[in-house]
This record gives structure tokens, C-alpha cells and sequence, in this order.
């Protein structure tokens, strides 16, 4: 699908939709989603609140809430993983897949010691003993570099500070070595040195292991530091699908545009910040058409009414977009806005 | 960022549980509780043995003797010439031995019946909890006399019969907490890890839930206790010459009048029993209260 997929994938997805059964009717939370994934390739996802990045891992995960379908593909070497009985299911996550997430506080159970918690994933997976899997558990600490990690594995997990558990948790989920680690928005609850040091630590760990990763995040710093692709999504829908270069450089859709805008610059001494006007869509009630024409700055009258497909940028061209302007239109459009 | 932090003095492993025990220990009422508990409970079991006479054995000499140190009898001697001290402790044990066996098996049943309903949820919750609602519908004591009286006076069935009814307010209390801590991200890191649903369940949920049960079982056991002491005052608990203080309560209150030590001592060791296991039940909530952190 993208310029930087040579190797066979290790994990494809292929028109993801989430829809959720609500009381005010169905919520199509993330819709037709589709990407590759190689060997240690970093695919970043991209958005605000609310734009479907967290339903579409949670999904690939098999977690959705009861209320939530999936259909599409989420294929792990060729096999689905959606409509998997649990059982095959558990065989794979934690093991093959691993996750990540965002508050690294409550994702850990406090009622049991760290090494409970890390050895139970060695037993269920590996079928190790409990003193064989303490032995990998430690190191697997060390290996996220927490010091003394011999003692601190019997540690319960709020005698960690927030940027330890995330260690902890980046610990526990590569304790299989798995070939696919999705990380939830892994630095949102950290401060930013914190922020820094898990990033380095997530690149440095898939230098060493190979690991796939996808990256679901709202910071741009982060898909920069980290990304080798980036999926931009808005309204549940993909906007644009290219490298990370080509997103920072040479973005093609208005909502990325919008998002690099938003960005803070210490060089660029602006006084004001520039947001995105208007708020995230309401998904009870999505617009027939492109789902951010209701806040885009060149909106005509098809994007109301017809949904853009995700096409590439030009035949056979790696970034793909959703949007019924030309660049160039787009371009002369913001030359004439400035 | 590989910089070594240093390494601070604290001891390995402070457990949520060790900081509720340094904030019981502040509670002087309920450490004090669980001294003279203990106190009772090891006078129950081993003071039988080091006392000269036995639960059974008459003294033709003194019948409805006042306490007195004539032959050990210090807390008198019933209208057989039985010695009472003996017999209430033997009766401790049996009142004890019933609380502590009904209190295991309900909160045992409670806690699993909740849990899985609380996790389950929907259809699997709710024909739970319906048959919970059921049972309570029950009369407790009209079956427990039914059941006693059909299949005889065994201290087994005594057992069965209060942990059948005694489980059913755990098993909500449970369930409601498991509800709660359903949501929370643990869990479905649990899932995301790979681990099966009833391993989930037993190995993060139940723990999550034991500071409720702790407490919550605090309240069962008195409840339990006075609920064997009720159903011997009835006559469906021990078989004599076996007693309980339940037993002994019922025939001292028959001659309450002429020799009131009969009833004043098995009376005192319950209640005290009883002001003990609540006092303890207070200090456990204050010490297990998150609030309090």
C-alpha cells in the first residue's frame, strides 16, 4: 500500500469498520481502515479525539466493547484475527501481538507485585515455571533500563514513578518478543522528559528486536522522532496515508495541513497558536460526504455531498489521500488565503 | 537517559496490604479485639484439657453451685452438677468452630457467585443474581428448622444450613465491586496480554476485591455466630450433652431466677465474642478505606 513496505507484511489490515450498537442508533466509529505493516516498520496513527485511532487497535485486538462490531480484515501472516473463538485469540495477544497503553497508572493491577504480573504472561504463553520466568522478567526490566530491577520486581506497581510503569508495561509487552506492539498513546500521561526518554527506549528496542509498531498518538513530535509511515485520521475515515517525511513536507489533505499548522514553532515566532476551527465531528451524525468538510477552509459543494475516496496521490505514487481538490488547487487556494 | 537513578532505601515490596495493617494497628479498639478474640479462642481450644473436670461429668456433690474455686467450678455448675466453666468453653468451641467453618463457605460461594455475575455480565448476571434475589425471598429460619429437623442434629448440616442463606449479601456486595473494577484498564490490559477470561477473573479481579470481602466478612461472622446461637436457642443446634452457647443461653434463661450465673457467663462470652469481631470489622474498614491513603 505504501512506498515503504518491501518486506511481506506481518500485519494487514483491510477495510477495518468498528460500528457500535448505541441507544441513539449505530455509531460507525471507524470506517473502511486499511494499512500494512513489515518487520520492524513504525506505522504511526494520527488524529484527535475521537477520530476512531484508538477503536481501530482495540478492534485488531479483538477488545471492542460489547456493543461494538468489527468487520474487514485483520490479517497476522495471512490469518484473520477478527471473529477468532478466545481462545486462539489469547494464543496470540500478548504473545505474537502485544499492546501498550496510554495510563500507565491504571493499566497495571495494584494489588499484585510486578513480578506476578510479568511472570504470569511467561507461564500463560511460554508455559515457564515461575522461577525460570522471574529470571526473564528481570531481565526484560533491565533491558528498559530500570535500575536494580532484581529488587524492584517485587515492587507493586504504585512504588513506580508514572515513567517506570511505563517501562514496566513496555517490559511486560515484549517479554514474548512479539512481532507487532501497538502503543496506545504510550506518552500522552508522561511529562516531556519522560516523554523523550520512552520513545528513545520504544527506537532503541526495535533496533534490537525487530518489533513492528504502531504508534496511535496525537503528538506530531512523536510520529517524527518515531514513524516510518503515518495514517492521518479524521471522523473515523482515513485522510492520508504517506511516509512521515512526506506528511511533514508535503502534505496533500487540508485536515494535515490544519494539524501542522496547529503545531507550536520556536522558530517561527508566531504570537498567536492556530488551531483548526470548529470541533471534531459528532459520529452520531457524520456528513454524507468528506467528514471534516464541515470544518475544512476550501470545503466546495461535492465535499458535503460525496464521500472522496482514499486514492493515491498520482497512479502507482505512495501517499494516499482523501480529498476532492487537486494539491495544486489546494496550493493556489492557501497562496490566495495568505 | 540509561544514567543509573539512585537507589533509594526503601524495602521491597510495600503491599497495599502492609500499609493497611500499619493504619489497623492504629485502631486500639480493634487491636485490643483481636487480643482478647484470640485470648478466647485459645481458652476455648486448649482450656478443656488443663481444667480438672470435664464437660460431661456430673458432681453429685455441688448441682447449681455459685461460682467458686471448690473444685474448680468458677463459673458455678449447672442443675446436673455439670461444670460450667468447662462447658462454656466447650460451647466456645462449637459456637466458634460453626462461625468460622459458615463464614469460610459463604464468603467462599459469595465471593465466586458475585464475581463471575459482576464479570459476566448481562444475561449470565442477571439469572445470577435473580436466583440471589430468590433465595433472600426465602424464609431463612422456617427452612433451617425444616431441614434440621428432617435430616436430624448434626453440627455439619448446622453449618450448611446458615452458610446456604448468610452467602447471598456477599455475593452482591461483590458483584457491585467487580462491576467497578470490570472498567478499569487493567483488565483489558489483562486481555490485550492474552490471559483467559476466568483466569482473569480469579487471578486480577478477586484480589482487587479482597479489602470489601475482608470487611464485609467481619460483619458475616458475628452474624453467623449469633445465627448457630439462635438455632440452638431454638433446640436445632448440638445434641447434649454436646453445647454451644447458644445451648447454654437456652437453659440458663430457664432458670434465669434462681442461679443467673448459668446464663451470665455463656451471655458474657458471646457478647464479648461479638463486640470483638465488630470492633475488629470497624478497624479493618478504617485501615481498607482508599480514601484514607
Amino acid at each position: 500500500m505504501s512506498a515503504s513496505t518491501t518486506n511481506t507484511p506481518v500485519l494487514a489490515v483491510r477495510d477495518l469498520s468498528v460500528r457500535f450498537t448505541t441507544n441513539d442508533g449505530p455509531v460507525y466509529a471507524v470506517n473502511d481502515v486499511g494499512f500494512e505493516l513489515g518487520r520492524g516498520q513504525t506505522l504511526g496513527i494520527v488524529g484527535e479525539s475521537g477520530s476512531g485511532k484508538s477503536q481501530t487497535m482495540l478492534a485488531m485486538m479483538g477488545l471492542l466493547a460489547r456493543n461494538g462490531t468489527a468487520t474487514g480484515q485483520v490479517l497476522h501472516h495471512g490469518r484473520n484475527l477478527l471473529g477468532l473463538p478466545a481462545a486462539e485469540l489469547n494464543a496470540v495477544r500478548g504473545d505474537r501481538i502485544a499492546m501498550i497503553f496510554q495510563d500507565p497508572m491504571t493499566s497495571l493491577n495494584p494489588y499484585l507485585t510486578v513480578e506476578r504480573q510479568m511472570t504470569e504472561v511467561l507461564e500463560l504463553h511460554r508455559g515457564l515455571g515461575r522461577r525460570e520466568a522471574r529470571v526473564r522478567a528481570i531481565r526484560a526490566l533491565d533491558d528498559v533500563k530500570i535500575p536494580d530491577a532484581k529488587r524492584r520486581i517485587d515492587f507493586y506497581p504504585h512504588e513506580f514513578s508514572g515513567g517506570m510503569r511505563q517501562r514496566v508495561m513496555i517490559a511486560m509487552a515484549l517479554l514474548c518478543e512479539p512481532e507487532v506492539l501497538i502503543a496506545d498513546e504510550p506518552t500522552t500521561a508522561l511529562d516531556a522528559t519522560v516523554q523523550a526518554q520512552i520513545v528513545q527506549l520504544l527506537r532503541e528496542l526495535q533496533r534490537e528486536h525487530g518489533t513492528a509498531i504502531v504508534m496511535i498518538t496525537h503528538d506530531l513530535g512523536v510520529v517524527a522522532g518515531l514513524c516510518d509511515d503515518v495514517l492521518v485520521m479524521y471522523g473515523g475515515r482515513v485522510m492520508e496515508h504517506a511516509s512521515a517525511d512526506d506528511i511533514f513536507h508535503r502534505p496533500t489533505h487540508p485536515y494535515t495541513r490544519g494539524l501542522l499548522a496547529a503545531l507550536p514553532r520556536l522558530d517561527a515566532g508566531a504570537e498567536t497558536l492556530r488551531s483548526i476551527p470548529g470541533n471534531p465531528p459528532n459520529m452520531n451524525a457524520l456528513p454524507p460526504g468528506c467528514p471534516f468538510s464541515s470544518r475544512c477552509r476550501f470545503v466546495q459543494e461535492r465535499c458535503v455531498s460525496t464521500l472522496p475516496l482514499l486514492q493515491p496521490l498520482a497512479p502507482g505514487a505512495p501517499t494516499l489521500r482523501a480529498c476532492h481538490r487537486s494539491v495544486a488547487d489546494l496550493d493556489a487556494l492557501e497562496a490566495a488565503d495568505a | 537517559m540509561s544514567a543509573t537513578l539512585p537507589v533509594d532505601a526503601a524495602p521491597a515490596g510495600r503491599s497495599p496490604w502492609r500499609d493497611a495493617r500499619v493504619r489497623f494497628m492504629r485502631h486500639r479498639a480493634a487491636v485490643a479485639s483481636v487480643f482478647i478474640l484470640a485470648l478466647i479462642a485459645l481458652a476455648c481450644v486448649f482450656g478443656p484439657m488443663l481444667l480438672p473436670n470435664a464437660f460431661d461429668s456430673v458432681d453429685w456433690n455441688l448441682m447449681s453451685a455459685p461460682p467458686t474455686r471448690a473444685g474448680w467450678h468458677l463459673f458455678g455448675t449447672d442443675e446436673l452438677g455439670r461444670d460450667l466453666l468447662v462447658r462454656t468453653l466447650i460451647g466456645g468451641r462449637i459456637s466458634l468452630l460453626v462461625g468460622v467453618l459458615a463464614t469460610l463457605v459463604s464468603v467462599t460461594i459469595g465471593v465466586v457467585w458475585g464475581a463471575v455475575a459482576g464479570f459476566a455480565g448481562g444475561r449470565v448476571d442477571s439469572a445470577m443474581m435473580r436466583i440471589v434475589d430468590m433465595a433472600y425471598a426465602v424464609p431463612y429460619l422456617l427452612i433451617a428448622i425444616l431441614v434440621v429437623t428432617v435430616f436430624g442434629r448434626d453440627i455439619l448440616l448446622v453449618v450448611a444450613a446458615i452458610a446456604a442463606f448468610s452467602w447471598l449479601d456477599m455475593a452482591r456486595v461483590v458483584r457491585g465491586q467487580t462491576l467497578s473494577i470490570k472498567s478499569r484498564e487493567f483488565v483489558e490490559a489483562a486481555r490485550a496480554i492474552g490471559v483467559p477470561t476466568w483466569r482473569i477473573i480469579f487471578q486480577h479481579v478477586v484480589p482487587n476485591l479482597m479489602g470489601v470481602v475482608v470487611i464485609y466478612t467481619s460483619i458475616v461472622v458475628p452474624g453467623v455466630i449469633l445465627s448457630e446461637s439462635v438455632l440452638s436457642f431454638l433446640g436445632l443446634g448440638v445434641q447434649e450433652p454436646m453445647t454451644s452457647w447458644g445451648v447454654l443461653i437456652h437453659d440458663g434463661a430457664a432458670v434465669m431466677g434462681a442461679t443467673p450465673w448459668m446464663i451470665l457467663f455463656p451471655a458474657a462470652a458471646l457478647s464479648i465474642t461479638l463486640y470483638c469481631a465488630n470492633f475488629i470489622g470497624d478497624g479493618l474498614r478504617d485501615a481498607l478505606d482508599p480514601k484514607d491513603r
